[in-house]
């Protein structure tokens, strides 16, 4: 009986990405002074269960590398090896090099070799530092492969240089071929901690025409002259000892070859033993315990099904809008009963639909946990103390929202520790602490998320602002800018962080990708900053990409669908409120702004029923760090509508974000407010 | 979506395509049975801003969101009108990006005929004539001048870089 193991690949992919983020935070939180010991062993088992993985798909390379890690670990956890800032960073480093390994041989790809020999030398280095001078001596001799790492982490880690004479009886049970277990690979481990002898007992094996293929009828008795650790021997048949019965006994001896046979101990493993220390016990069982967070019965799910899950609620509550305007064109005998069971059937499908959208839901710490060890990185790199806050790391948003907001929030954190956080000098001479803090807050507000990132650094420089602005033409010499109106200048195409700030690296990410970024997700963002005291960054987000909540207007005999995040107000204009100003653009007050209007039949070039203003409605829209008024026919409502790409057989459109389909069938255009907005401005300075 | 009968020895020799007919003014123009999705009255469109004059709008097709071509725009057709015998021929190509529909506006549909390999003839040089670019080749069935057109160049060129091979692929 054969198993396709390959089956198991992307399970084992899946959970080792998932131990190395549960490894790597751990390491991050840990206190280097005082170190506690549920860490340490978080971290072993993480290497520990990617070291069996590995072994059972064949992985090498990843095996011989988690066998060191996991031994320089060993020695942590046994105190053996202080924890120290460099061994940190040793270990984080790991994080990355098996990171990269994983992800090469998921994708088939050839291995880093250099990188990964590089550092598992060092590692190598730091156990052999510690073993010192006597320990050396024997190691080399004794081992069969100096250079197997596998044979120096082995030796070191409990008596070196005492040979003992192992008596290993291993008697599988019938299931054990079944299992998938290869007792080639286990003698091969063995016989790498020392010399090795394996005698197979035949005597068990029934006339050929009685045997069953799959059964295993064949049963051990190894000798294994080692100074290995019985810990590490045994470990060696961790994977097997459900199946199996196994013996040990040992016999000390000074001797490279031991002349006598005393049996010391014998002990019988019926499954996880007890004498294993406490970390070994939950290995089996990869990551569910591990992580002690998401145990409670979750269940793998590709992303395509549940996409087809939401595209048919989607037809659902398209269906049912049809439904319901049907109704509403009926009487007779029978309606009123009609009408409330599609009421009902509207309750019902909004909790299905709020239901499936939660499916998609995964909580921001995803996204957020990639920033302890990039701010700690940076901050090393630009020689600035920078503490991180997170908050709100519950908070969760649409899977494929979660997955493009991370890259304008590296981009944000970056600019923060870059260009916000000063020097410590600095920081110290205007009585600060000398360690600048970023803190990055998630929460939900309405039916949008709020992603907040600030710092305590010291914040924009409006007078450098406008001087660049000026002379790079954005603003006018005599434009006389509010605070807000410098501040929005830095989302500018061509303005370059880099050039506004003076010090450090310089190697800023322009703020306009991070604004363009945002609103692709249908959200905006938002700068606030006080000079000397810090700034802050607010990106506002829809919670999901398949359903936006919109507005309905009219214009002329089309329907269009502002999104309800880019709207702030409708109000209907009297003639006295609008002034003409230069080449027949229109402006009104709005609150303590101008805003001009954009009259959308002009836009879309339609006939509309409204050509005085003061018969349609003005709806202030913001995009693009801007608000003007859209004049249209009439308000037609609010709904919740759901987005279908006009990509898929068409292409882009300008100022159209997507379509949707409406109650009576037909096709409405959502409007991208944004693009919409650069559009006519565009097309005006044309 | 009806495909041909593909008898292998006619696939063979490449002999036999179905071909579906349709009118608009006095000519006779066909396309490829199996790019064929389906054909449907006339409904109202939703229109698109900015788009060029012979891109109607798009509709509402089960679910996806089609774009509309009216051919009798693109070919230079005198007679537009849009009534309920007005027919929409929605049609599938493959792209770079995957399949794409959309649907063409004709006078009429005419037929389902067969046409041999060897009877479609290279059409001659039209000039820039917008419908020249799309024309796969000319066959005359049983007196009747039938153009062919090829559907993959009829709607832009993202859709034209599948390259012709599409259609003939089934």
């Amino acid at each position: 009986m054969t198993i396709d193991l390959t089956q198991f690949h992307d399970a084992f992919f899946d959970e080792s990405f998932e131990a190395l983020d549960s490894m790597e935070s751990t390491l991050l939180k840990l206190d280097t002074g005082s170190p506690d010991s549920e860490s340490i062993n978080t971290i072993f088992r993480v290497a520990h269960s990617i070291k069996g993985g590995a072994a059972t798909f064949g992985f090498g390379e990843i095996t011989s590398f988690t066998h060191s890690l996991e031994t320089l670990l060993d020695e942590l956890r046994g105190n053996r090896i202080a924890i120290s800032p460099q061994i940190c960073d040793l270990l984080l480093k790991s994080v990355d090099v098996l990171r990269a390994m994983l992800a090469a041989t998921k994708a088939k790809q050839p291995i880093d070799a250099q990188g990964v020999a590089d550092l598992q030398f060092d590692i190598e280095l730091v156990i052999v530092h510690r073993e010192g001078a006597s320990a050396a001596a024997p190691l080399a001799a004794n081992s069969s492969a100096a250079s197997d790492l596998a044979a120096v982490a082995a030796a070191g880690a409990e008596q070196p240089g005492r040979l003992v004479e192992w008596q290993i009886d291993l008697r599988p049970g019938p299931q054990f071929f079944e299992r998938g277990t290869d007792p080639v690979r286990i003698f091969r481990e063995l016989a790498v901690l020392g010399n090795l002898m394996v005698t197979a007992h035949l005597d068990a094996l029934p006339p050929c025409q009685d045997m069953e293929p799959g059964r295993c009828y064949l049963s051990w008795s190894l000798s294994l002259v080692s100074d290995a650790p019985e810990a590490a021997i045994r470990e060696i048949f961790e994977w097997v000892n459900a199946d199996c019965e196994l013996t040990f006994r040992a016999s000390q001896s000074s001797l490279p070859m031991p002349a006598v046979r005393v049996p010391a101990a014998v002990v019988t493993l019926p499954a996880p033993a007890a004498p294993l220390p406490a970390g070994d016990a939950a290995q089996p069982v990869p990551v569910a315990q591990s992580s002690s967070a998401m145990d409670s019965g979750s269940i793998r799910v590709g992303v395509e099904k549940i996409d087809e899950l939401i595209n048919t609620v989607g037809e659902l509550v398209i269906t049912h809008a049809m439904l319901s305007q049907i109704s509403r064109g009926i009487s007779g005998p029978g309606t009123e009963g009609l009408r409330t069971a599609i009421q009902q059937l509207e309750r019902n499908m909004r909790q299905l639909q709020e239901s499936v959208m939660r499916v998609r839901m995964l909580p921001i710490s995803a996204v957020f946990s990639r920033f302890p060890r990039m701010v700690r990185d940076l901050g090393q790199r630009l020689e600035k103390q920078v503490d991180l806050k997170i908050t709100g790391e519950t908070t969760e948003l649409d899977k494929t929202v979660l997955e493009k907001i991370g890259d304008p929030l590296v981009h944000l954190v970056r600019n923060c520790i870059d260009h916000g956080i000063e020097s410590a000098a600095v920081r110290a001479a205007t009585g600060k602490n000398i360690a600048g803090t970023i803190h990055m807050n998630a929460s939900h507000r309405g039916g949008s998320i709020c992603i907040e990132v600030s710092d305590d650094g010291g914040g924009l420089d409006c007078e450098r602002i406008v001087a660049k602005a000026r002379a790079a033409g954005l603003v006018g010499a005599d434009d006389n800018l509010s605070r807000e109106e410098i501040q929005e200048l830095i989302f500018l195409p061509g303005f370059s962080t880099a050039e506004i700030t003076t010090d450090v690296s310089g190697r800023g990410v322009g703020m306009d990708v991070v604004r363009r970024n945002v609103s692709d997700l249908g959200g905006k963002i938002e700068v606030q900053s006080e000079r000397g005291r810090g700034s802050q960054f607010l990106i506002t987000l829809p919670l999901t990409l398949a359903i936006v909540d919109g507005l309905s207007v009219a214009v002329g005999d089309q329907t269009y669908i502002l999104p309800m995040m880019s709207t702030i107000e409708s109000l209907r204009l009297s003639p006295t409120q609008v002034t003409t100003i230069a080449d027949g653009r229109e402006v009104f007050a709005f609150r303590d702004d101008y805003l001009p209007i954009i009259r959308l039949y002009r836009f879309f070039g339609l006939t509309p029923r409204a050509r005085a203003l003061h018969d349609g409605l003005v709806v202030v829209v913001e995009g693009a760090g801007r608000r003007v008024g859209l004049f249209v026919d009439d308000l037609l409502g609010q709904q919740q509508v759901v987005i279908k790409s006009l990509e898929t057989n068409y292409g882009h459109v300008a100022g159209i974000a997507a379509a949707t389909i409406l109650g009576d069938g037909s096709v409405a255009l959502i409007l991208d407010v944004p693009d919409l907005i650069r559009s006519a401005s565009r097309r005006e300075a044309a | 979506m009806t495909r041909p009968s593909t008898d292998p020895t006619a696939a063979a020799q490449g002999a036999m395509s179905q071909v579906l007919t349709f009118v608009i003014g006095d000519v006779t123009y066909g396309i490829d049975i199996p790019c064929v999705q389906e054909i449907r009255g006339w409904t109202a469109v939703t229109r698109l801003p900015q788009s060029p004059a012979d891109i109607l709008g798009v509709l509402n097709l089960r679910g996806a969101i089609v774009p509309v071509l009216d051919l009798r725009l693109k070919f230079g057709s005198s007679n537009v009108q849009y009534t309920p015998v007005t027919v929409i021929v929605v049609v599938s190509v493959m792209s770079a990006t995957g399949p794409r529909e959309f649907g063409m506006v004709v006078d009429g549909v005419s037929d389902v005929i067969d046409i041999a390999a060897q009877d479609v003839k290279p059409a001659p040089d039209l000039g820039n004539a917008a419908s020249a670019a799309c024309i796969r080749g000319l066959a005359t069935i049983g007196g009747r001048m039938v153009v062919l057109l090829d559907v993959n160049l009829l709607l832009g060129k993202e859709s034209a870089a599948a390259g012709p091979e599409a259609d003939r692929a089934a």
